[in-house]
């Protein structure tokens, strides 16, 4: 048993709480702090990657240890190929993060990097988290911290933002608490063990019917707000557009991808039957969020807005790639959700440096860019192509493997899907030609100043990772596949016979 | 001739409360002797009876000591109910040391009263006959009806006092009148033996109406609606410090008696108790998280969120046996803690010259105070019931327990009131942090005591937050017995 997961789980918060000693008067100490706080964490889950074994279908890195014994709760974490990615694409997002927060926060430093420290203890202990307690625990706590990080150092209309942000994920995920409980209940009086173990529970073959139903919509409301799936997308739009750029990446980054990383590891696996059942029902939300998406996309005048709507398609995606229940269905949502999270993450970023040179994120404020700053604009383009798919690039490789997954299932499924990206290419190019082509249209963007290389600094690891995954993905793919495998199995093992 | 036979008095049982009520005396005896300035050598006797009286109820505990025939019962339950008692005391008399002095309001008598107030619930919580009940509620209350009324100047401090008092006398006595009739139905006033007769008697019209009456004026105590009136107004004029008195220690103890009653005097009539206080949680817990929303006045918007947390309590009760009421007295505690604490920071905070009650007084007090702001922050935090905060882990026990005994509905309703609760709690949030300090801002005056009494309030929420498997065992272990 080694303690390797719960000690990066535990070093961003411990480490924040370290700052919190330190006093206030310099605020380059905690951006220095914090950055190589969460550039441990960093080193420390690369063992995490290597010391991964992709043939076997077990968790790996696993510790246990009692906690509440009287209820069954246990401390237990690890990892399997599912939550590997996610995890990896948190440490290696925070540092980033930090580092793009440079000059962008100056009020409050010392709480915003303590506040960024502890979220990402939160992250990830949502994802190496194999009791349901525990990772309710995590699911709630972290809430807090982005509700800060919005509220405070966001935008006009923060606070409106933030509390919209929690009241509308805390409403979907109390009642994932009364269907965690009925689950512990109902296994309980069945097998006369009463735990959370998430294993254990994912093992058990649960009655199908009205009890199961419910506790599976129960789970998926709390995921699919997280998601956002569409039409509990609207908190989404606000979140992101208020929080500050940091938040932005984090939130699209790593948060949604809890939704989904929450349908893969309890929805499937607990509720085998309601899964299959509703699956219709999650097709046509994940299409619709997908044209959906695009359309409001396409009409926005805000570039951060534009990908923010962006989000809500590409999280169609994943969603449509996940209730596929076929291999390439799932292990497109699993690497579309990094693939989200490095190119999303990077337009954010970017969207956040040229918002501190001009103060402005309206498309209209901008054109001619790259006459300008022909480097940004070079990186620009590449991220971009990489959110609308272009092969060679990571986004294609996710998005192709979901409908394949999806063509399996249904052909016109498929075809609606597939219109999503083509409205993609429509939005981002449009943005992208209205944005950086033509003449310098605004005096005030003449002088404007490339790339620092600080923000090189931020983006080429991103960049590297976006062509990385589009090229050869099999170094991440392999290591799902495994996982992906049993996944099935074990869901298809579970159904019962109709 | 025989030698008179006297009655052998075990005291044993009684010594956690003797603690206190030594100390009652000996403040009023201090109180007498001249002395130039300061009262806080009577608040260092106080504090050091509260203290006597815990370390009492520990050297006590797994013991099970009967007194008086009976009706005193220092079992598990009422061993446990006063340890919560006498931290919510000891805290409260640590935040009112320096509290008291620049409210202009210091005296001797109200460290006697707050413990007359802290015995009588101490007493509550250990009382097996009815007539204990009664007179430990009197000495409880009426303590508590004087130290609402004990600033004279506002006028809001008179109307809380007069209202309490008289609502108060009201629900006492149709609690009588229901004593009075269960005695005319039984022949008994001791709990056990109203039970033995309750079972045999069956649905009998008297001892049902008497027994009706005596959850009335527990529902006055613990702030059940309909009977839940006098809350806000007390809440909001009483002294800050008299408020988390009210709010925890009587709190406690009248869920204990509660508890008590129900499983020893009611518990053939559970089937139908339960059903009452299934309605009676549902709309407690909605009204009291609704209205909470539309306040303006932090201690109000506690008033009627102690009304919400009451209700909470009660799905424990509805759900029974010892995981539930387990869970209630494990609430208990972790709601002393974090509401001890949280009226605690407020009895810190003062606004030009006044006490800052108001939510718009804590607008940017992030900024200027980052440390009580933070402090604040996480006992709200922990009202909401976020992890891992104590307040989070009570509620979990409480609807685990709904659940495990069938009552998913009641969970649901419950889990969806305190994400409703989420948004006011948040709202002071938004305030101090997300909000600009207006003109004269809210200025913290330093208290050691008072800092003191946030230390170990905090270190609570977060220890029963991270660790409770052993306190809630506990609180499991401490009620099993009764049970049984």
């Amino acid at each position: 048993m080694s303690a390797l997961l719960s000690a990066i789980t535990f070093l961003p918060a411990a480490g924040g709480l370290v700052l919190l000693l330190v006093p206030r008067r310099r605020a380059g100490a905690f951006r220095v702090g914090a950055l190589l706080i969460s550039l441990a964490t960093l080193a420390l889950s690369l063992p995490l990657f290597f010391g991964f074994d992709a043939d076997a279908t077990a968790y790996q890195f696993e510790e246990v240890r009692r906690w509440l014994p009287t209820l069954g709760v246990t401390y237990h974490v690890g990892i399997d190929g599912i939550s590997l990615l996610l995890v990896l694409l948190t440490t290696f997002l925070t540092p980033l993060v930090l580092a793009s927060a440079w000059h962008s926060i100056e009020d409050r430093v010392k709480e915003f990097v303590v506040t960024m420290l502890i979220l990402e203890t939160g992250m990830l202990g949502v994802f190496v988290s194999l009791d349901l307690f525990l990772f309710y625990v995590f699911w709630e706590a972290m809430l807090i911290p982005m509700y800060f990080i919005i509220g405070v150092w966001g935008g006009a209309n923060r606070v409106y933002a933030a509390v919209k942000f929690v009241l509308y994920t805390m409403a979907g995920s109390v009642l994932m608490l009364v269907a965690i409980l009925a689950l512990y209940v109902q296994h309980g009086a069945a097998t006369g063990t009463y735990t959370f173990d998430v294993p254990v529970l994912a093992r058990w073959v649960l009655a199908p019917g009205l009890g199961q139903n419910l506790m599976f919509l129960a789970f998926a409301l709390a995921f699919a707000i997280k998601v956002p799936l569409f039409p509990f997308h609207t908190w989404l739009p606000d979140a992101h557009v208020e929080a500050p750029t940091p938040g932005s990446v984090i939130l699209a980054g790593v948060l949604l991808k809890m939704g989904t990383y929450g349908f893969l590891r309890f929805c499937l696996p607990f509720f085998p039957d309601a899964s299959l059942a509703f699956a219709p029902l999650f097709f046509a939300l994940a299409v619709i969020g997908i044209v959906y998406g695009a359309w409001v996309s396409t009409v926005q005048t805000d570039i951060k807005k534009l990908v923010a709507y962006s989000s809500v398609s590409h999280l169609g995606f994943v969603m449509l790639g996940i209730f596929t229940l076929n291999q390439q269905g799932l292990v497109g949502g699993l690497i579309q959700m990094v693939n989200h999270g490095l190119s999303t993450g990077a337009l954010f970023l970017m969207v956040g440096m040229i918002y501190e040179r001009r103060h402005t994120r309206l498309i209209a404020d901008f054109g001619g860019l790259w006459k300008v700053i022909p480097a940004f604009s070079a990186v620009f383009l590449v991220v971009t192509l990489s959110s609308l798919g272009l092969p060679g690039l990571n986004g294609f490789v996710g998005e192709f493997l979901i409908l394949v997954g999806a063509f399996q299932v249904s052909g016109w499924l498929a075809a609606a899907a597939t219109s999503g990206i083509v409205f993609a290419a429509l939005y981002m190019l449009w943005m992208y030609q209205r944005v950086i082509f033509g003449e310098v249209t605004r005096e005030e963007n003449r002088g404007l100043r490339d790339l620092t290389p600080r923000e090189w600094a931020v983006l080429a690891p991103v960049i590297v990772f976006i062509v990385w995954i589009g090229v050869y993905p099999v170094t991440f793919t392999g290591k799902t596949e495994a996982s992906v495998e049993a996944l099935i199995a074990q869901v298809q093992g579970k159904v019962s016979p109709r | 001739m025989p030698e008179p036979a006297f009655p052998s008095i075990a005291l044993g049982p009684l010594l956690p409360t003797l603690f206190v009520l030594g100390a009652a005396g000996l403040v009023l005896l201090l109180d007498l002797l001249p002395r130039r300035s300061g009262k806080e050598h009577l608040a260092a006797v106080g504090l050091a009876g509260v203290v006597g009286g815990l370390l009492a109820t520990l050297w006590r505990w797994g013991s099970n000591g009967r007194a008086f025939h009976d009706m005193i019962v220092l079992d598990g339950l009422a061993l446990f109910a006063n340890v919560v008692i006498c931290y919510a005391a000891a805290l409260v008399i640590l935040l009112s040391v320096d509290y008291l002095g620049r409210a202009g309001a210091e005296s001797g008598e109200y460290y006697a009263l707050v413990l007359f107030a802290t015995a009588g619930m101490m007493l509550l919580a250990a009382a097996g006959d009815l007539i204990v009940v009664f007179l430990a509620l009197e000495l409880m209350s009426l303590s508590l009806y004087v130290l609402a009324g004990l600033f004279k100047s506002p006028l809001a401090a008179g109307e809380a006092s007069m209202k309490y008092f008289l609502l108060g006398a009201f629900a006492s006595s149709f609690m009588l009148y229901g004593i009075a009739l269960v005695y005319g139905a039984t022949g008994a006033t001791n709990l056990e033996r109203v039970g033995a007769a309750a079972a045999a008697q069956g649905h009998a019209p008297l001892l049902a109406i008497g027994l009706g009456l005596l959850l009335v004026g527990f529902g006055f105590k613990t702030s059940f609606v309909p009977f839940h009136m006098w809350a806000p107004d007390v809440y909001q004029g009483a002294p800050t410090s008299v408020t988390a008195l009210i709010a925890t220690g009587s709190k406690a103890a009248a869920f204990a008696a509660l508890i008590r009653v129900l499983v020893v005097a009611l518990r053939s009539a559970q089937a139908d108790w339960t059903v009452l206080l299934w309605a009676v949680a549902v709309v407690t817990m909605t009204l009291g998280n609704v209205v909470a929303i539309a306040q303006s006045n932090l201690k109000r918007m506690l008033a009627y969120s102690s009304i919400a947390h009451a209700g909470y309590m009660l799905v424990g009760l509805v759900a029974g046996g010892a995981p539930g009421a387990g869970a209630v007295l494990f609430y208990l505690l972790a709601y002393a803690f974090t509401t001890v604490g949280t009226f605690g920071v407020i009895t810190l905070c003062t606004r030009a010259g006044q006490e800052a009650v108001e939510v718009a007084d804590y607008a940017g007090l992030a900024r200027r105070h980052p440390v009580l702001a933070a402090t604040l922050g996480l006992f709200l935090l922990s009202l909401v019931g976020i992890p891992p905060l104590a307040g989070f882990v009570g509620k979990f026990y409480l609807f685990a327990a709904a659940v495990r005994a069938g009552y998913v509905w009641l969970a649901v309703i419950g889990v969806l009131n305190s994400a409703v609760a989420a948004y006011y709690y948040l709202r002071v949030i938004v305030y101090m942090y997300m909000r600009e300090p207006d003109a004269s801002p809210t200025a913290w005056a330093p208290s050691f005591s008072g800092g003191l009494a946030l230390v170990i309030a905090l270190i609570g929420i977060v220890l029963l937050g991270v660790i409770p498997a052993p306190f809630a065992d506990l609180a499991q272990a401490a009620v099993a017995p009764l049970l049984r």
